[in-house]
C-alpha cells in the first residue's frame, strides 16, 4: 500500500520535475501554491485508484507527453458559418493574430496571464477555488496540477446576454506538444454565456474550466474533441450554479487515442438546472472516459446526465456518473442514462452509474445498457433500399440523438450532426 | 414479372422446413392474394423475397423480371423494384419519417443510376401522396413509425410503397388492424398504384380486403405449399367455410 501511495507522490514530483510556479499576483501565487500542496498531498492518479479502475492513466500523467501525429484535416472549420468570437490556441499558446480581439458586448473578456499578473481581479475567488471544491469527495489531481501549472487559457465575466458565442479553437501542430490551459468563467446575474470548445490541442492536454454560473444566469457548452487519432486529453469541467441558472454542457468525442473528460457541478440554488451529455463515436484505439459528479445542494434542482457511445474496432468508452443528493436537497429532480452501441465484439463499454441519496423528497432514476445494432430496425432500412452501411450510420446517428438533443442552440446542433454525418460517410467510402 | 419456383425454405438457425416447395408466377399487371391458416409460411415467404436473414433456402428459385434475385441483398432487391409492405412495421426512434425515406429513395435512384430527386421535388411528391392518404404533416415530421397507431403503420407503408415507386409490390396482412375507413384508404392507395407494368401479392385473412382491391388469382398456403389456386371466388370459399375442406380435399 505505502509503495503505491509512494509511486504516485513520485509521479506527482515527476510531473513537476522541479518546474516553478508560473509568476503572478499574490492572489495567484496562494492559489497555485494551494494547488500545489493538494497535488503533493494526493499524488497523480495510479492504475490502482479505484477512480480510475476502468481508464489507464499512464500516459496522463508520465513526465513527457507521448508523441502524437498531427492529423491532416482538409474539412473546413468547425463551426464555420456561425457568428462568434474566434479564440485561438496553438499548441496551448494563445495565437493573438489568428483570434478576433478580445472584446464582445457584456463580456469581460482576458487571459489567464494577464488576469494572474493582476492584483486586483475577480477571478480571484474562482481561480482554484472551484477547483479545489471539486476535489471532495474525490481526488483529482490532474486538475490540481493544471491550477498549479497553468499559465495561460481565457478568463470571461458575462455581465448581460452575449451576442455570440466565444469559441475556443484549440489547434494542434507539435507532434510533441504538451498543453495546459485554465478557463475562468463567470456569468453574472441573469447573463447569458455560450463558449464553443474544438480541436486535438496538443498531443496531450490538460484542461480545466471553472465556471461560476449566478442566480438566473445561462451557461451552454458546446464542445467538439476531434481529430487526430493520437492525441490524448484529462479535461475538467467545474461549475457552480446558483439558484434559477441553467447550465448545459453537450461534448462530442471522435478520435483520439485516450480522452478523460471530468465534469463536476455543484446546484448550491434552489431551481437551478443542469444537462450534461455526451456523444462518443470511437474507432480502434480509441479510449474515451465520461466521469461525471452532479452534487444538488439546493431544492427544486433538476439535473440530467446523457452519454451516449458508439464504438467499433477494438475501442473503449467508459461512463462513470454520480447523482449525490444532499440532506437539504428537498424536490431533486435527476436522470441519468448512459448507453453504448457496440459494433463488432472486440469493443468494450465500462459503465458505473452511482446514486447517493440523502433527502427523501426525490426522484432519481438512472439506467445504463450496451447493445449491438437492432438487426430489425436494419432490415427495415435495407428492404426499403438502403446500402447496409448507410442503414448503419443512420441507426448510429439516430443513437446519437438523445444526447445531441440536449444542444441549446439547432445551428450547433446541425453544425455537429452534420459534420459528424460527414466522418461516418467518409469512413464508409 | 415475379417466378418462384419449387421453394424450400428452412430455418437457419435450426432444423425447421418452413417453406416446402411453392410454386407462383405474377405476370406484370396482375394482383395475386395469398390466404392461408397462421403459421403456414405466408410471412416467411415475404421475408425470403425481401432478402432477410435467418432463412436458408435450401431447393428452388426466385426470379424477379427474370433476374435471379436470391444472391442480391435487400437493398439491391429494393432498388430493383421489390418492395414489401410489413406484416409488423417497426419503430425506429430518432430516424425521421421524411429523412429516412428521401435517404431510401435516393438510395435506390442512386443504385439505378439514376439522378438524385431534389429536396423540393421531393417534398412536393411526398405531400401529394400523404394528402392521398391522410397522412397528416406532423406525422411525417415524426421518427419512423414512433407513437403511430397500429392503422397508421400500415398506412404508412402504403406510403412508403406510393413514393417509392416499386414494380413487384408484397403487401402482408396491410388490412389487419384497419379501421372501415382506413381500409378503404389503403386500398385507394393501392388501386392507384396499379398499372400493367405492375404486380400485387397481397397476403391477407380477410376476404373483405379483395373486395376493395381486386385479384386476378387467390392462392391457397398450408402448411408450406400451394395448396390451391382459382379466382376471386375462392376467397368466398374460404370465408363461408374456413380452410378444413380445402385442407381434407389435398389430403
Ligand atoms: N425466425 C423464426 N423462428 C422460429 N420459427 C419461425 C421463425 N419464422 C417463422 N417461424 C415459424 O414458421 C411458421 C410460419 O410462420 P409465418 O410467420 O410465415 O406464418 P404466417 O403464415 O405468416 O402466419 P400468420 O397468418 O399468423 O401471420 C410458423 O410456425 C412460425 O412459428
Ligand atoms: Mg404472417
Amino acid at each position: 500500500m505505502a509503495a503505491l501511495v509512494q509511486a504516485k507522490l513520485d509521479a506527482a514530483m515527476a510531473r513537476l520535475d522541479g518546474r516553478p510556479l508560473p509568476a503572478g499576483a499574490k492572489w495567484a501565487r496562494d492559489a497555485r501554491e494551494g494547488a500545489l500542496s493538494r497535488l503533493r498531498a494526493q499524488g497523480l492518479p495510479g492504475r490502482r485508484d479505484e477512480y480510475w479502475k476502468f481508464t489507464n492513466p499512464q500516459t496522463l500523467v508520465q513526465p513527457e507527453a507521448p508523441q502524437a501525429a498531427v492529423f491532416v484535416n482538409e474539412e473546413p472549420p468547425l463551426f464555420d458559418g456561425i457568428d462568434r468570437l474566434k479564440v485561438v490556441f496553438r499548441d496551448g499558446v494563445l495565437d493573438r493574430v489568428a483570434s478576433d480581439a478580445l472584446a464582445l458586448e457584456h463580456l469581460e473578456i482576458t487571459t489567464l496571464a494577464e488576469a494572474t499578473a493582476t492584483d486586483i481581479h475577480w477571478a480571484r475567488d474562482l481561480y482554484g477555488v472551484l477547483e479545489e471544491r471539486g476535489q471532495t469527495p474525490v481526488d483529482r489531481p490532474l486538475a490540481a496540477l493544471n491550477t498549479a501549472l497553468a499559465e495561460d487559457g481565457i478568463v470571461i465575466r458575462a455581465s448581460g446576454a452575449a451576442p455570440k458565442p466565444v469559441s475556443l479553437i484549440y489547434l494542434h501542430e507539435s507532434e510533441s506538444s504538451d498543453a495546459m490551459l485554465h478557463h475562468v468563467i463567470r456569468v453574472e446575474k441573469g447573463a447569458v454565456l455560450t463558449i464553443l470548445e474544438n480541436g486535438p490541442a496538443a498531443a496531450r492536454f490538460t484542461k480545466v474550466m471553472e465556471v461560476d454560473v449566478a442566480d438566473g444566469g445561462r451557461f451552454h457548452h458546446v464542445r467538439a474533441q476531434g481529430r487526430d487519432h493520437e492525441r490524448r486529453a484529462a479535461t475538467h469541467l467545474f461549475a457552480r450554479l446558483g439558484a434559477e441558472s441553467v447550465f448545459k454542457s453537450f461534448t462530442l468525442t471522435v478520435n483520439g487515442m485516450m480522452t478523460r473528460n471530468e465534469q463536476v457541478v455543484e446546484l448550491t440554488g434552489d431551481r437551478a438546472t443542469a444537462h450534461i451529455a455526451g456523444a462518443a463515436v470511437g474507432d480502434g484505439e480509441f479510449h474515451q472516459d465520461d466521469t461525471v459528479f452532479v452534487t444538488h445542494d439546493a431544492q427544486d434542482c433538476e439535473s440530467r446526465q446523457v452519454f451516449k457511445k458508439v464504438l467499433r474496432n477494438g475501442a473503449a468508452g467508459v461512463f462513470q456518473g454520480k447523482i449525490l443528493v444532499k440532506p437539504d436537497a428537498q424536490r431533486t429532480d435527476g436522470y441519468q442514462i448512459s448507453q453504448a452501441l457496440l459494433l463488432d465484439d472486440d469493443s468494450q463499454f465500462y459503465a458505473k452509474p452511482e446514486l447517493e441519496i440523502y433527502a427523501d423528497d426525490v426522484q432519481c432514476s438512472h439506467g445504463s445498457t450496451c447493445g449491438a445494432i437492432d438487426e430489425e430496425l436494419l432490415f427495415y432500412l435495407r428492404a426499403r433500399g438502403v446500402p447496409r452501411s448507410e442503414a448503419q450510420d443512420m441507426l448510429v446517428l439516430a443513437f446519437l440523438a438523445e444526447a445531441f438533443d440536449e444542444i441549446e442552440d439547432d445551428r450547433l446542433t446541425v453544425a455537429l450532426s452534420e459534420r459528424l454525418t460527414g466522418w461516418l460517410a467518409r469512413r464508409r467510402d | 414479372m415475379l417466378e418462384i419456383k419449387n421453394l424450400h425454405v428452412k430455418l437457419e438457425e435450426e432444423d425447421k422446413q418452413i417453406l416446402k416447395g411453392v410454386d407462383l408466377a405474377l405476370e406484370p399487371g396482375k394482383v395475386h392474394a395469398i390466404m392461408g391458416p397462421n403459421g403456414s409460411g405466408k410471412s416467411t415467404l415475404s421475408y425470403v423475397l425481401a432478402g432477410r436473414d435467418g432463412y436458408e433456402v435450401t431447393e428452388g428459385s426466385i426470379t424477379l423480371g427474370g433476374e435471379d434475385i436470391l444472391e442480391m441483398e435487400p437493398e439491391e432487391r429494393a432498388a430493383a423494384g421489390l418492395f414489401l409492405a410489413f406484416q409488423y412495421p417497426v419503430e425506429i426512434p430518432g430516424v425521421g419519417n421524411m429523412t429516412f425515406l428521401r435517404t431510401a429513395l435516393n438510395a435506390q435512384r442512386k443504385a439505378r443510376g439514376e439522378a438524385e430527386m431534389s429536396s423540393a421535388d421531393f417534398l412536393k411528391l411526398i405531400r401529394e401522396k400523404a394528402k392521398e392518404l391522410e397522412i397528416d404533416a406532423d406525422m411525417l415530421k415524426r421518427p419512423v413509425n414512433v407513437g403511430f397507431s397500429g392503422g397508421e403503420k400500415k398506412r404508412n407503408e402504403i406510403l412508403q410503397m406510393a413514393v417509392l415507386e416499386p414494380r413487384m409490390c408484397v403487401l402482408d396482412e396491410t388490412d389487419s388492424g384497419l379501421d372501415v375507413d382506413a381500409m378503404k384508404l389503403v386500398a385507394n392507395g393501392v388501386n392507384a398504384l396499379r398499372d400493367a407494368g405492375r404486380s400485387f401479392l397481397v397476403i391477407t385473412h380477410y376476404q373483405r380486403l379483395l373486395n376493395h382491391i381486386e385479384p386476378d388469382v387467390v392462392h391457397i398456403m398450408s402448411e408450406g405449399r400451394i395448396i390451391k389456386t382459382g379466382g376471386p371466388e375462392l376467397a368466398l370459399e374460404v370465408e363461408e367455410h374456413g380452410y378444413a375442406d380445402l385442407k381434407a380435399e389435398v389430403a
